[in-house]
Order: structure tokens, then sequence, then C-alpha cells
């Protein structure tokens, strides 16, 4: 259904590590660190800044990837893998992207299921890599024969 | 605080039990990740996609599993986090978060993570590499 869209990515957009954002998601799960939501504390940290906990690209806008669409219910999240080469700063601007790395097919218990793997990417303003974090999304025979129709 | 340089292979980082899992909890969430997906906080939706309840976002699962390595963040960063989500977590669950270090590299330290409901089920596991800095 998907196997042509391997390889297609969104157009890079433009995002801010916002310190209100860093605030809200630090105290969502739980982890209110000095380090991500002190000022003061993060000018004295070895970043000379405050930093994100490592699943806040999650928040990200990442754009469109034409002619692909998943819905927003009805899929299964199976594994999520983020590689980092430096935490992300609260100020800095990360410009953000999403593309599809595989797409397969698995017939099994739960009938047949598709398998999306997309891929995320942050980097600098000289296009250097900061993180990329990889989802595996897994589409269920009643979710996919819905977006057939 | 000790560093986290000084753990021997085998041991475990202290773990974390939170406390019962509230609706609050993800309905803060699906506004700070921006995840709206309604089986995580309306009832009638959760039943309608055939679950007895409302269930956490993976993520949020995730984004709690991370804090066991925040305090040692000056000495180092979580440079790989690997999650396979395994299990649903529900209202009201108790949910441990554990770590153990299991392999030295060069300036890497490599632990297996999970996340443990109250009967002892992994919800979440996986692997965290933390990376030193030098």
């Amino acid at each position: 259904m998907f196997k042509d869209i391997i390889g297609k990515r969104s157009e890079k957009v433009k995002n801010t590590v916002e310190r209100g954002a860093v605030k809200k998601f630090a105290e969502a799960i739980g982890d209110v660190h000095p380090i991500y939501v002190d000022e003061e504390y993060g000018k004295q940290s070895r970043y000379e800044q405050n930093i994100a906990p490592p699943t806040f690209p999650r928040v990200f806008d990442y754009g469109e990837i034409e002619d692909f669409n998943l819905p927003n219910v009805g899929l299964i999240h199976g594994e999520q893998i983020y590689h980092y080469k430096r935490p992300l700063l609260v100020g800095e601007e990360v410009y953000c992207y999403t593309e599809v790395l595989d797409y397969y097919e698995k017939t099994g218990k739960m009938g047949l299921l598709s398998f999306v793997i997309l891929q995320g990417s942050g980097e600098d303003k000289d296009g250097k890599i900061i993180y990329t974090e990889r989802q595996s999304v897994i589409i269920t025979e009643t979710v996919r024969k819905e977006l057939v129709r | 605080m000790t560093s986290i340089f000084d753990l021997q292979i085998g041991d475990s980082l202290e773990e974390i039990t939170l406390h019962p899992v509230s609706r609050i909890d993800l309905i803060k969430y699906a506004g700070a990740s921006g995840d709206f997906n309604p089986i995580h906080t309306i009832d009638a939706e959760a039943s309608k996609a055939g679950l007895p309840g409302i269930i956490a976002h993976g993520m949020w699962t995730m984004g709690n599993l991370a804090k066991l390595f925040t305090p040692y963040l000056e000495e180092g960063f979580i440079q790989d986090y690997k999650i396979r989500f395994a299990g649903m977590v529900f209202l009201e669950d108790v949910i441990t978060l554990k770590g153990k270090l299991q392999k030295e590299r060069e300036g890497l330290l490599d632990f297996t993570v999970a996340a443990v409901n109250q009967d002892g089920k992994e919800v979440i596991n996986g692997a965290i590499t933390f990376k030193k800095y030098v």
C-alpha cells in the first residue's frame, strides 16, 4: 500500500527549543530537574544553557510528506529509537524533517500488519545533525481498510 | 551524588516508582507533547478502540524512564535510547523505572532499561547508551 513511499521525505521546518515548552514537557514526564528548567542552573552548567529532555523532539514540527498521511487514531507504536550527537539546548533553532525509511507487511495472529519505519531528524543551522529519532508504526488490518477506502 | 562512572557491570541505577497513573498525568502529557490521540484521555474513545480503559502514551512512559539518567547529565548524555513498547499502561497502574549497567566501552556505558508495572510485567524495555564527556 505504501511501498512507493519509501525514501520520501518532508521539507525542513524551522523549530525553536522553547523554554516554556521544555518546562511543560519536563513537568509532564515528572522530570523537573534544574538542568531543564532553572535558568541560572543552566548557565552554571557545562552547557552554559538549559537543555531539553531526550524525548522532547516529540513536540517539533517535521513537516508533511506529500501523499502520505497516517491517521492519528488506530496506529500501534512498536518501537522508538533516539540517537544524539549532543543534547538540545534551550533557545536554539532546530531544522526538522521526516522520511520514510522502510515499509513492509507481515501476516500474523492479528491478520495483515503493515509496518512503517519513519525517521525524524533535527539539524542545526549549518545542516549538522543533532539527533535522529526512528519510530516503527504498525497499521492493523482494520485501520488499513479505512485508509484504502 | 555519586558518579555514574562508579557503577560496576551488573549494578543497577536507583529505582524510581511513580505515583499511580492518573488521567491528569495523561492530559498534561497530551498538551505538552501535542499527541491528542483520544484513546489516552477519553474513556468513550478508548472503548471504541476495544480497550478496557484509557492507556498511557507509550512516549509518556519512555519520557519518564529517561529520568533515571537526569542526575548525571553533567557527566555525559544519552547518546542512544531504544525502546520497544511491550504492554499497555492503564490508570492507577504503579510503574517502576529500572536501569542496569551491562557493558562498558570506551567512554560509553551500555544499560538495559525497563518500566515495570505492579504485576512485574515490563511495559516498555530497551537500552540506553550513555556517552561520557571527555
